[in-house]
């Protein structure tokens, strides 16, 4: 038989350890349609059954206000899975048990693991699971998910339960006498005219309504608004009746109920503390140390910064391999394509584009490495404890500091993990503001830009002009933040409710499959959008190429120039090797050649949609002290901010020019009129905000859920980077600073 | 005994919650996570900047925001 089966719990339960546990490799990561919630699943091989086997998201609760839990409750009652196996933390019963009874009043199968017994037994938890089993007539199978004991008592028990399909009455919790009497009251309302009752059980509706529950009501008022109008009707009488004799309201009521009941039933002998539970475990030893008030922040810089190291210094060398891989593919491409638009297409459309864009795969693997070790040790919630009240003051979340330092919060980072970092964010407000904001920061792909400028014209002041723009960067991000909460995403900031999970050492497994989830879903992008954009942007730079007779033109003058050296010269070239020493005058040939080349690929870009673009755009960039040439770089800087160096390059005619070498062009640069330090200072600024890489735009789009914020990110921030510029240049001109 | 508000309450003092002064979501969180009337609590610590607030409850560990725990009213010894 085949049996489906949800894995629910609480944050922290180890649920995704049971679900790896269970599933090995064999799972699939989706999005369940509309939110950005994931959608794990996996099948287990039970004695020859299929299992097919749900991870849900974890959720302390079933309420309407996070997609988490409305993804959940939604799933199990539009899904119907034989089975929900609800992983329970043995050391926090209470609170863990609230999620269950939950379930069980939805009257949905459950079948509990009591996970985690060894960690609760050395905290001096003793819990009766048989006596827990018999009070909530569910089975309770104690199990610890890292070692994988009791993974096959659990889903035996779960695949018995599937297979009787026995449904049994939901859960009566007793609510006090006035609710309990309006529960019967709008269950007779409900029974009578079938309301909802073909997806809900007639008294979870009426315990959704006076919980005030936005899903349900709003479903209720769609289907039948004068019932739905009565059950409100008792709502309001039950709640005012409530606030008058007890000060309090409905949903208060249950909430503290529910919680009553937990405790009638640990009491019955299911528990027993050794201990005092509020004695310090060594996990709280660890945090009077790592958040205490001076050594906290100084420990927490250091971890960011080894992060920062390891991430960037241990991927440099599989990103060699991949960038000598994918240089030795377009060398080979280059060598056996004959000449012409479709070796083009291949070497600079797919291979450069897809190269570069795969370049970043050893990157983002190490990110996530080193995210999911501080995530799954707990760490990362002491590092949102600490920085909350910073983050806060501009609409953020403590958490948020990740994505800031993996965008290049520290000078050289990447925002594309830095975007698929705010994952870690729970909040949705906080989380849209933060990858919207992450863009600004500088990025490894940035600094070439940066240092060609610099070394142009502020080489005595490199450092400073390098922190300034590091601080520009953070000053930027966190005030648009703030920009963007009080107006397009503005909103109450989410409860900072959040647990403080005991320290724990991640396993392997988990990491593995963590990292390689991200991995994966990343190199899929590439393939498939990714490569798709950067065969347009190639058309852009290279259509509609030079006419017929300016080519031969240029050919005509290669011809000259070859005709004026003679015949030895031309014959010595030809043969020579890169590194074959030349003699004067074929060097000399050489380098007319090279120039003529150069000249043509500055007609030919120039001629292109890219370059016309530019010269169109000189109308307003021209405030901001840009000519063409820099408008045609910056178009280009949206495949990759790197481009903007290579492009300059052969805007000014020099050919191709290798961002790691920039030295002629800063020259050119430094020497070419229309040129100042202060034009220089107005394309840093604007390079730090402008439209971020298209690979950043689609993770924005796959991490938001919509290609709105896309396409919001890329006009906001070209807008911004532009006013800013425009400010710095003009504001510079009339006081006459830097302009020579 | 003496009700005081969350945020007052010292390092490491305990109390047990007596009301839960605020409803729609933050009251739902507040709830959802075992914070609700009869419930023990203490103080576990502060972050570096004083808010949020560290509280042991039932045996875990759980943030708040200042403003957070200006809605739990609790009694002291």
């Amino acid at each position: 038989m085949e049996a489906k089966i949800a894995l629910t719990g609480n944050p922290n339960s180890g649920k995704t350890t049971l679900f790896n546990e269970l599933t090995g490799a064999r799972q699939h990561v989706g999005n369940y349609p509309g939110v950005t919630v994931e959608k794990k699943e996996g099948t287990y091989i039970h004695n020859g059954d299929k299992i097919h086997v749900v991870d849900l998201p974890g959720t302390y609760s079933l309420t309407a206000y996070s997609e988490e839990e409305v993804v959940a409750r939604d799933f199990l009652v539009n899904e119907n899975p034989d089975v929900v196996i609800d992983i329970v933390d043995a050391a926090n019963l209470e609170r863990n048990l609230y999620l269950a009874i939950q379930f069980l009043e939805m009257g949905v199968p459950v079948c509990i693991a009591l996970n985690m017994i060894d960690a609760a037994k050395s905290r001096g938890v003793e819990i009766n699971a048989e006596r827990l089993s018999t009070l909530l007539g569910n089975p309770v199978i104690p199990t610890i998910a890292r070692t994988g004991k009791g993974k096959k008592e659990l889903i035996t028990a779960a695949v018995k339960m599937a297979q009787e399909r026995e449904r049994k009455d939901p859960l009566k919790i007793s609510y006090g006498d006035d609710l309990d009497e309006a529960i019967l009251e709008m269950e007779k309302a409900i029974k009578t005219s079938n309301f909802l009752t073909d997806t809900y059980q007639a008294r979870w509706v009426a315990l959704k309504y006076l919980e005030n529950d936005k899903q349900i009501l709003s479903k209720g008022k769609g289907i039948n608004p004068s019932v739905s109008a009565r059950l409100e009707e008792i709502v309001e009488k039950v709640s005012l009746h409530l606030q008058r004799t007890l000060n309090i309201y409905p949903e208060a009521m249950i909430a503290d109920q529910r919680y009553g009941y937990i405790n009638s039933i640990i009491k019955q002998g299911v528990i027993q503390h050794k201990y005092d539970q509020n004695r310090l475990y060594t996990s709280d030893k660890i945090d009077k140390v790592v958040t205490n008030r001076f050594l906290g922040p100084i420990i927490m810089i250091a971890v960011l910064i080894a992060l920062y190291q390891f991430t960037f210094t241990y991927s440099e060398v599989p990103v060699g391999w991949f960038e000598s891989f994918f240089g030795w593919l377009g060398d080979t491409a280059s060598a056996h394509l004959p000449d012409g638009l479709l070796k083009s297409l291949v070497v600079s459309g797919v291979i450069d584009g897809v190269g570069g864009v795969l370049g970043f795969v050893p990157l983002i693997m190490f990110m996530f490495l080193g995210i999911a070790l501080l995530e799954d040790s707990g760490y990362l919630a002491r590092v949102a404890f600490m920085l909350d009240r910073v983050f806060r003051t501009f609409g953020l979340h403590g958490s948020s500091v990740m994505a800031y330092i993996v965008s290049g919060g520290i000078a050289g980072g990447c925002a594309v993990p830095g975007v698929m970092a705010t994952r870690t964010l729970k909040s949705p407000r906080e989380r849209l503001a933060t990858l919207l904001t992450v863009p600004f920061m500088s990025c490894g792909a940035k600094l070439p830009v940066f240092v060609l400028l610099i070394a142009a014209f502020f080489a005595k002041n490199e450092a400073t002009i390098m922190l300034a723009i590091t601080l520009i960067s953070w000053a930027g991000a966190l005030l648009v933040a703030k920009f963007l909460r009080v107006t397009i995403i503005k909103g109450e900031s989410t409860p900072f409710v959040m647990e403080l999970p005991p320290y724990r050492l991640p396993t392997f497994k988990g990491l593995a499959i963590h990292t390689w989830e991200r991995t994966w879903q990343y190199i899929k992008k590439a393939g498939t959008v990714i490569l798709g954009i950067s065969i347009i942007l190639w058309a852009m730079m290279t259509f509609p190429g030079l006419p017929g007779s300016r080519v031969q033109e240029f050919d005509n003058m290669r011809e000259t120039v070859k005709v004026a050296a003679g015949e030895t010269a031309v014959r010595e070239l030809e043969a020579s090797r890169e590194e074959t020493k030349l003699s004067g005058q074929s060097e000399a040939l050489q380098n007319q050649l090279i120039i003529i080349d150069g000249k043509e690929a500055e007609e030919g870009l120039r001629n292109s949609v890219a370059g016309r673009m530019g010269i169109a755009l000189e109308g307003v960039s021209k405030w901001a002290g840009f000519d063409w040439r820099t408008n045609i770089a910056l178009v280009g800087g949206f495949a990759a901010k790197e481009v903007v160096v290579s492009t300059l390059g052969t805007a000014y005619s020099l050919g191709e020019v290798d961002p790691e070498e920039t030295g002629s062009l800063s020259e050119t640069l430094a020497n070419t009129p229309g040129w100042s330090p202060l034009v220089a200072l107005s394309l840093i600024i604007f390079t730090v905000f402008y439209a971020p890489c298209f690979v950043t735009v689609v993770m924005i789009v796959r991490e938001s859920g919509s290609w709105k914020w896309g396409v919001f990110s890329m006009a906001f921030n070209t807008v911004l980077a532009l006013v800013l510029a425009t400010l710095v240049f003009q504001i510079g001109s009339i006081m006459g600073i830097l302009v020579s | 005994m003496e009700k005081i508000m969350m945020r007052k309450m010292k390092d490491n003092q305990s109390g047990v919650i007596s009301a839960i002064k605020v409803g729609g979501e933050l009251g739902r969180r507040i709830r959802d996570m075992g914070l609700v009337p009869g419930a023990t609590v203490k103080i576990q610590g502060r972050a570096p900047l004083y808010d949020p607030v560290a509280i042991r409850v039932m045996g875990f560990t759980l943030t708040l925001r200042n403003n957070e725990a200006d809605h739990i009213e609790v009694e002291v010894g």
